[in-house]
């Protein structure tokens, strides 16, 4: 007899979950090592996608689609976790005030509304106001909605930071910014490095707004793959796809460590 | 007295002078750069359109009308619904309703099975669970597209062992534009469900257990009542972003399973795009969506309140 | 007067968790239409016995046999048990009727005849009036009587209580000790109920199982615990005693000679033991001041309790010694310092095992 937690077929589902989730990506993995030209059948183990990303015809084209994904993706990170943990002290020690809920709502929003939405929504919006698109109108949506997934981790960690450590600095005479700057942002780090993960990955992952906003002649590394497949499934997709999953499997590994760490000196 | 409380909100706390300051930075981007934004489109989308993509300050309900109507609600004959756009808006909400249903028959033992496995091995499956989230939606959905193509990992072998003599007509096909969705979506649905089956009260399947009830109804009677929000709120994770998703039906779909998403995008591409009628089409899919949220938060003002 | 059959046998009952034994080959046997308790502190294997019986944990060896038929291989919901849980787990989605008819449904009782069973389960404990309230509505006290109800209402054979009235302030607690003790009596049904509390178990039980580290300590009445209890862990468990280590000298039949510390000797039952070093227990109640007495102390604190008085004294050999009188016009209260003779009643000192 099993216990009350025990249900039969239960497991056979999670396992199948997690094939399903994985099949896909392991069976691009594999199959960007394949030797031959062909998609369809293997001719052996090869790095020569890998070169063929670097160093192929279509090579110049995915370089620059990666250095704007990535610069991008550094600066909106880095934007919206400053704007993130100021709104962050705010709403977690600022008290009450008005326009509290507001506020909140406000930082949700490029959450609630679908991404489509938005993505028209902002392309509508340069148009109108005749900011040419390019790389500052991508700029500035992949900010807009990084915000708020910087705003998540930083407040998480805020919230368990007890006011007392800064309050004992102030009685031992320092200013506010001392307070900030030497007390509270150190025990906030692994939150605040745990926001800039996670908006990075959000950016340079991000596909349907960048399309909208990009205007011609502007790639990320997601558009100029979108626009590659629609051409047909190339092995050197598959090398570029492999690894890209290899920077998001490093990122998530790297924040999950960093929020053990940061776990380890909770106060 | 001041704030020795975790949260520190006490009245000693320097910051409240500064909220302002503070926040001014989250206010103007996203109020600006969103805010806004939304309420231009809603302008837009009773504005005429321009033929080479643009729009002229003409104020006027033709988006609108040709959403719904084939000839103007003005005009001379009387108006006749035109189906091909509600049609559209149907197919979306039946796939991403399809899509949700998938993750719920898989995504709830999938859950419950992690919820009840001992700490260390839980976070292993969670973590599991989750990584594939983090990759790239394009990469998985373009890995998606490979599998399942005709001559692909999938079909070959299943050719080979015999054990099907055409491959399997999943390209194209509302079945792949659901696997899409349900592909991109499944941790939304794990993860509420997780943590509702782990706040769960298990002394309460023993209860019915010494009471005569067999696991299934123990299953239906009481475990999945008591875990209702998780499954709600896994739900409206899902549908959601179904609704206006674009990647999976644009990748994995064809003629006969175009979405909004792709009705939308069309709008805003090349010379052919009618910029109001867009604005419109993404009007009602927001209206969808709140409608869809106001219901969620009055089931919750319900429970609340119970 | 109905014939006493035998409604639990558990024969050398062993339950593993890992590398942890929680039951060491326990057998007992309950008695139809009794109220057993199981007594013991945290960790004792009380509770794993009665998820046991329940079913919720499998045994690895032994046997559980209900009205002679073996049940250790059923599943719980195959079991005429049923069991009011410590924290009660009321199903918050039902209301109170519906809670109390779950079993009758389960069983396949019809609609009308369990609204009507259920009814009358919730008459009985005097909760007609919320029927028809969601469980987090009611009181803890409440919500017992309701787990209770529905525990009651498919009518078991056995009905298991794991610590139902712990959660409950003192003044409820007793009350409830007082309903539960009627509610056996009226219905018949044998009740086996888990406790760590001494003074529940003796006010409410017919019977007691005294447990420690997953064995069974002593069986007997409430009676037969507290004045011959048979090892040092049951004696110092339940009430108050002095333990003191004394030598037998030797055995005639049932009785023995033991020498006191201090040399003076007196005459006990010898209660299985052998010439050597053993333990005495002396209720504390069980001794007085007196001009001559077998033991010699000297009062180090008086305590003044109201009902009682208790003198905390030791021997000239160095063990403390508790005495406990009872309050009456007494001219003298005896000053700290003082030496005094400490007599023995009669039967007062009991030899135990160990």
């Amino acid at each position: 007899m099993k216990g009350v937690r025990h249900y039969p077929g239960f497991l056979t589902m999670a396992v199948a979950c997690l094939v399903i989730l994985y099949a896909p990506l392991i069976v691009v993995t594999v199959y960007s090592f394949n030797a031959s030209t062909s998609i369809t059948t293997w001719g052996g183990f090869s790095w020569r996608w890998y070169g063929d990303v670097f160093t192929g015809p279509e090579a110049p084209r995915f370089k620059a689609a990666a250095w704007n994904s990535i610069t991008i993706a550094v600066l909106a990170a880095s934007a919206a976790t400053t704007i993130a943990v100021a709104a962050s002290l705010a709403m977690i020690r600022g008290g009450r005030f008005r326009g509290k809920s507001a506020t909140f709502a406000l930082i949700n929003l490029p959450l609630m509304v679908p991404e489509i939405v938005t993505a028209v929504a902002t392309l509508i919006f340069f148009s109108a106001i005749g900011l040419v698109t390019g790389y500052m109108t991508i700029l500035i949506a992949h900010i807009v909605f990084c915000i708020p997934f910087a705003y998540l981790p930083i407040t998480a960690r805020l919230q368990g930071i007890e006011d007392s450590y800064e309050q004992a600095a102030r009685d031992l005479y320092a200013t506010q910014w001392q307070a900030f700057r030497l007390v509270l942002l150190p025990l906030m780090l692994p939150g605040v490095i745990s926001g800039f993960l996670l908006a990075f990955i959000i950016s340079l992952d991000d596909f349907i707004i960048t399309n909208f906003v990009k205007g011609a002649g502007m790639e990320t590394l997601p558009t100029a793959i979108f626009g590659s497949v629609k051409q047909g499934i190339k092995p050197n997709i598959m090398a570029i796809s492999t690894m890209m999953l290899a920077v998001s499997v490093l990122f998530v590994t790297l924040s999950y460590l960093v929020n053990r760490i940061g776990q380890r000196t909770r106060s | 007295m001041a704030g020795l409380t975790p949260s520190g909100q006490g009245n000693g706390s320097g910051y409240r002078r500064i909220v302002a300051p503070l926040l001014l930075p989250t206010w103007l981007m996203i109020g600006i750069f969103l805010v806004l934004p939304v309420l231009l489109m809603a302008i837009y989308s009773f504005l005429t359109k321009e033929f080479r993509g643009g729009v002229i300050w003409d104020f006027t309900l033709a988006s609108y009308d040709q959403f719904f109507l084939n000839r103007g609600l003005f005009g001379d004959e009387p108006p006749v619904i035109e189906w091909t756009y509600i049609t559209i808006f149907w197919r979306s909400i039946w796939q991403a309703a399809v899509a949700t249903l998938i993750c719920l028959a898989i995504g709830f033992p999938t859950a419950w099975f992690i919820a009840t496995r001992p700490p260390r091995s839980r976070a292993i499956w969670l973590f599991l669970i989750t990584i594939p989230y983090w990759v790239n939606l394009l990469i998985r959905t373009v890995s998606l597209k490979f599998l399942i193509r005709d001559n692909g990992p999938l079909n070959e072998p299943l050719m080979a062992l015999g054990l099907i003599t055409d491959p399997l007509p999943l390209v194209n096909t509302n079945l792949a534009v659901q696997l899409g969705l349900f592909y991109s979506y499944l941790p939304f649905m794990v993860l509420p469900i997780y943590a509702a089956v782990e706040r769960y009260n298990f002394a309460l399947s023993e209860a019915a257990a010494d009471l005569y009830a067999s696991r299934w109804v123990t299953l239906w009677e009481i475990v999945l009542p008591v875990v209702k929000p998780g499954i709600i709120a896994g739900c409206i994770l899902v549908f959601v972003p179904s609704l206006g998703a674009f990647l999976a039906p644009d990748l994995l779909g064809g003629a006969k399973t175009f979405m909004i998403g792709s009705l939308i995008d069309e709008q805003f591409r090349g010379s052919q795009g009618n910029w109001p009628f867009g604005a419109a089409a993404a009007m009602i899919l927001m209206t969808l969506v709140l409608i869809v949220l106001m219901f969620y938060a009055r089931a919750q003002a319900r429970e609340g309140a119970r | 007067m109905r014939w006493m059959s035998t409604a639990i046998e558990i024969r050398s009952a062993v339950k593993r968790y890992g590398t942890t034994t929680a039951l060491h080959a326990v057998s007992l046997e309950i008695a139809d239409n009794a109220f057993f308790t199981l007594l013991g502190p945290s960790g004792c294997g009380k509770t794993t016995l009665l998820r046991c019986i329940a079913g919720f944990e499998d045994l690895n060896e032994g046997e559980i046999r209900l009205f002679g038929q073996d049940i250790a291989r059923l599943d719980p919901n195959h079991r005429p048990v049923n069991t009011v849980f410590q924290h009660y787990a009321l199903f918050p989605h039902m209301t109170v009727l519906e809670n109390v008819a779950f079993g009758l449904k389960m069983i396949g009782v019809s609609l009308d005849d369990r609204r009507a069973r259920a009814g009358r389960m919730l008459e009985m404990v005097h909760l007609s009036a919320f029927a028809d309230r969601m469980p987090t509505q009611l009181s803890g006290g409440q919500q017992q009587r309701v787990a209770l109800a529905r525990a009651l209402a498919p009518e078991p054979k056995v009905l298991l209580l794991d610590e139902p009235l712990s959660a409950l302030d003192l003044k409820l607690r007793q009350a409830m000790r007082v309903e539960l003790k009627t509610l056996q009596e009226e219905t018949g049904i044998t009740f086996v109920f888990v406790t760590h509390d001494q003074e529940e178990a003796l006010t409410m039980s017919d019977r007691i199982a005294v447990m420690s580290q997953g064995r069974v300590q002593q069986v007997g009445s409430a009676r037969e615990i507290y004045e011959a209890p048979v090892n040092r862990f049951v004696a110092d468990f339940i009430g108050e005693t002095n333990l003191i280590e004394v030598t037998v000298e030797r055995i005639e039949g049932d009785w023995a000679r033991v020498i006191l510390p201090g040399g003076h000797v007196i005459r006990c039952a010898a209660a299985g033991t052998s010439p050597g070093k053993h333990h005495l227990s002396i209720r504390p109640e069980r001794l007085s001041l007196a001009k001559t007495g077998e033991l010699v102390a000297t009062i180090e604190r008086v305590v003044y309790l109201g009902t009682d008085l208790q003198l905390l004294t030791r021997l000239t050999s160095g063990e403390a010694i508790q005495v406990r009188l009872q309050n009456s016009a007494r001219t003298e209260v005896p000053a700290p310092g003082t030496q005094v003779a400490l007599h023995l009643e009669e039967g007062a000192a009991r030899l135990l095992a160990d």
